[in-house]
């Protein structure tokens, strides 16, 4: 029983177990729902799918596997087969699609009876009847915003239906982030450590010792316990990086409430000599890169932040360059740097299936030895968890 | 037993059903949801509704799963064989019940909810998976088993900060409570205030879910900050003709220091509403 249905989800990579199947069989079988579709959807979604993540993709499959034997609930007459079949497509203008008045569900369910009444034979094309490819909100294959789908596939995604709406969709991990889901993100890089003045009492070191001492009170103390990570951020500033500002503000305040020891400089394109901390005083102010890579320990973690998005000769070549003459490529920095700093990353907010368009992207990924991840929540995971090895 | 919402608080299909799906089958329900849209409040609702005393266990970043369990209070054992108190003879005098402990004693069968269990350490949901499963756990000190003399019904809420182990997981129904839309919203305003004239409460939502639609918020406006700006509304006695400006894009809602809690929320709104009026 619904063995089919299981392996269905399973095929589409949803993470469900056996554990859960039985569990979802075991509420069937005391009676948890009725004889309603939407209520198994939910009772199986609430039993199979933990994560609000995966909710899409359930809709997605839970769609795909129960296509056409969904009945629509008030509905006595039976549709013949024959009206439905995808024959004409009209295809509408968004304008004439704005045009289409959106009825309420009840009026909608009123008029489809009033009109499933009134209608005698086929029909195709029209914005009135019932039937394949029009524009009335009935039938299927149609376009008006709020139809009710009477059997068929569902094209324009608009007939009224819990896992068709596919309300979960941009809780799917691929989309970008906030404040707090980059700080649930960083928190996977942590390094706890004891470092510092002893202030927090150590309960059974004070217990062992005072066994030791006779019974006699021997109070320990011990230092709190926080996290001793080193990151070391270097962020792409200007030019191509002014479309992705936001989110590196926010990946940018979370690091700096989540890590302790955290330094920032700044870069443009790609990094050369010199960067800077403040970006208002940036020709002022200069630090040279070379000062960097003494002042800190092989024990920071580096984590670039930039779109990778530049002439390839700016890697390449000597006087490359966007700002300046410099005396050696980027290339040979970028190896400097990671070579100093062996647990390094390159963040690029450019979504992922958009790099191997870009030769510099791809250059730099390999320079960083693939190590090249998106700035998106599942990117960021993957990233820290590489810093963290 | 079966759940089907309460006077003051207003449950959809989806989570009437998960929360009966968990009553039945005895499982615990694990609910995750934005802040603000009565994740807590549900087990209370549920014991309340279902008459059962409801236990509650409050995480923070230093708890243990053992905390909930019991806790061997060795300090004052300590202090007392100091003091040379008789009592110090007996370790069951310093063994501290919690809060699971007290749940498996009660004799009737309860609600217990663990809340935001995503605060604790990683592997504190690994540490109660026994636990939970069998209802049944080992006191070390006394060498006693506990069992649960009925099973409790565990509401576990999560914020999402920490993923939850896949074996906990498995172990649990799962309920996200999705953003209320507007006619759930209504419901749950009437259930909240019954007396709100409807015209006012028509504009308020307007410009509520007006409000959470602005991009780039930080803390979007859930629905406890929605109730409380009402209350404030209702209290200030506010007409609905002021929520409904001739252009709305360009007033400010009045008190909107109970919708936006952030500094920069705020100022954002501000500039975009100052934005607006130049365009006009």
């Amino acid at each position: 029983m619904l063995v089919d249905f299981f392996l269905h989800l399973k095929d589409r990579q949803l993470p469900v177990s056996t554990k859960e199947f039985l569990t979802l069989l075991e509420a069937l079988q005391q009676g948890v729902i009725g004889h309603s579709l939407d209520d198994f959807y939910y009772l199986a979604r609430s039993a199979l799918v933990k994560d609000e993540a995966h909710f899409d993709k359930y809709d997605r499959a839970f769609a795909e596997y129960f296509k056409g034997i969904e009945a629509l609930p008030g509905m006595d007459a039976l549709i013949p087969e024959e009206w439905l079949r995808q024959t004409i497509k009209r295809h509408l203008t968004p304008e004439q699609q704005a045009k289409l008045e959106k009825l309420g569900w009840d009026k909608l369910m009123e008029e489809f009876q009033k009109r499933l009444a009134e209608q005698k034979g086929r029909h195709a094309g029209g914005s009135k009847w019932i039937g394949t490819g029009g524009s009335s909100p009935f039938g299927h294959g149609g376009t008006h915003p709020e139809g009710i789908r009477v059997g068929g596939k569902s094209e324009n995604r608009s007939a009224v239906k819990v896992w068709e709406k596919r309300e979960f969709q941009n809780l799917d991990e691929q989309v970008e982030l906030g404040t707090r889901n980059i700080k649930v993100a960083l928190r996977r890089l942590r390094h706890f450590a004891r470092e510092g003045a002893a202030e927090e009492l150590d309960l059974d070191g004070t217990i062992a010792g005072t066994a030791r001492n006779a019974g006699w009170l021997d109070l320990k103390l011990r230092p709190e316990r926080h996290n001793a990570v080193k990151v070391l951020l270097f962020l792409d500033i200007g030019g191509s990086m002014d479309d992705h500002v936001r989110i590196c503000e926010e990946l940018f305040s979370a690091c700096r409430s989540e890590f302790k020891h955290l330094e920032h400089y700044y870069f443009h394109n790609c990094v050369y000599e010199w960067v800077w901390r403040d970006n208002r005083r940036r020709h002022d102010e200069r630090i040279p890169t070379r000062e960097l890579l003494h002042r800190y320990g092989s024990d920071y973690k580096l984590v670039f932040v930039g779109d990778a998005s530049m002439s390839p000769y700016e890697i390449l070549h000597p006087g490359g360059s966007v700002e300046h003459w410099n005396e050696e490529p980027g290339a040979v920095w970028l190896g400097r740097i990671t070579e100093t700093f062996p647990q390094a990353i390159w963040l690029n907010p450019e979504p992922e299936h958009a790099w191997q368009y870009r030769q510099s992207t791809a250059l730099i990924r390999n320079l960083m030895g693939e190590r090249m991840f998106p700035l998106t929540i599942d990117g960021l995971t993957r990233g820290m968890r590489r810093l963290g090895k | 037993m079966r759940f089907e919402g309460t006077d003051n608080y207003v449950a959809t299909r989806d989570l009437t059903l998960a929360v009966n799906a968990a009553v039945t089958l005895q499982r615990p329900l694990l609910i995750k949801g934005e802040p603000g849209t009565g994740k807590t409040m549900l087990a209370e609702e549920v014991a309340a509704a279902l008459d059962l005393p409801l236990f509650q266990w409050h995480i923070k970043s230093t708890t243990k799963a053992q905390q909930g369990l019991y806790e061997y209070d060795a300090v004052s054992r300590l202090r007392d064989s100091q003091l040379g108190d008789p009592k110090v003879e007996d370790i069951a005098h310093y063994i501290v019940k919690g809060v699971l402990w007290q749940a498996f004693e009660c004799e009737t069968p309860s609600v217990v909810l663990i809340d935001e269990v995503d605060k604790a350490d990683i592997e504190f949901p690994n540490d109660l998976l026994r636990e939970l499963d069998r209802m049944e756990f080992h006191v070390y000190e006394t060498r006693q088993t506990v069992r649960a003399r009925h099973r409790p019904l565990v509401f576990i809420t999560s914020n999402n900060e920490k993923e939850l182990p896949d074996a906990f997981l498995r172990r649990c129904f799962f309920h996200y409570i999705k953003f209320p839309d507007r006619e759930t919203m209504t419901k749950i305003v009437g259930v909240h205030f019954p007396t709100l004239k409807k015209d006012l409460l028509r504009e308020a939502l307007e410009v509520f879910f007006e409000l959470r639609e602005v991009p780039g918020l930080k803390k979007k406006p859930s629905t406890s900050e929605l109730l409380d700006w009402l209350k404030l509304l209702l209290a200030e006695d506010i007409p609905p003709e002021v929520l409904r400006a001739k252009d709305r894009k360009a007033a400010i809602p009045p008190l909107h220091g109970a919708l936006l809690k952030n500094e920069q929320d705020v100022h954002l709104f501000e500039r975009l509403i100052f934005m607006a009026r130049q365009n006009r």
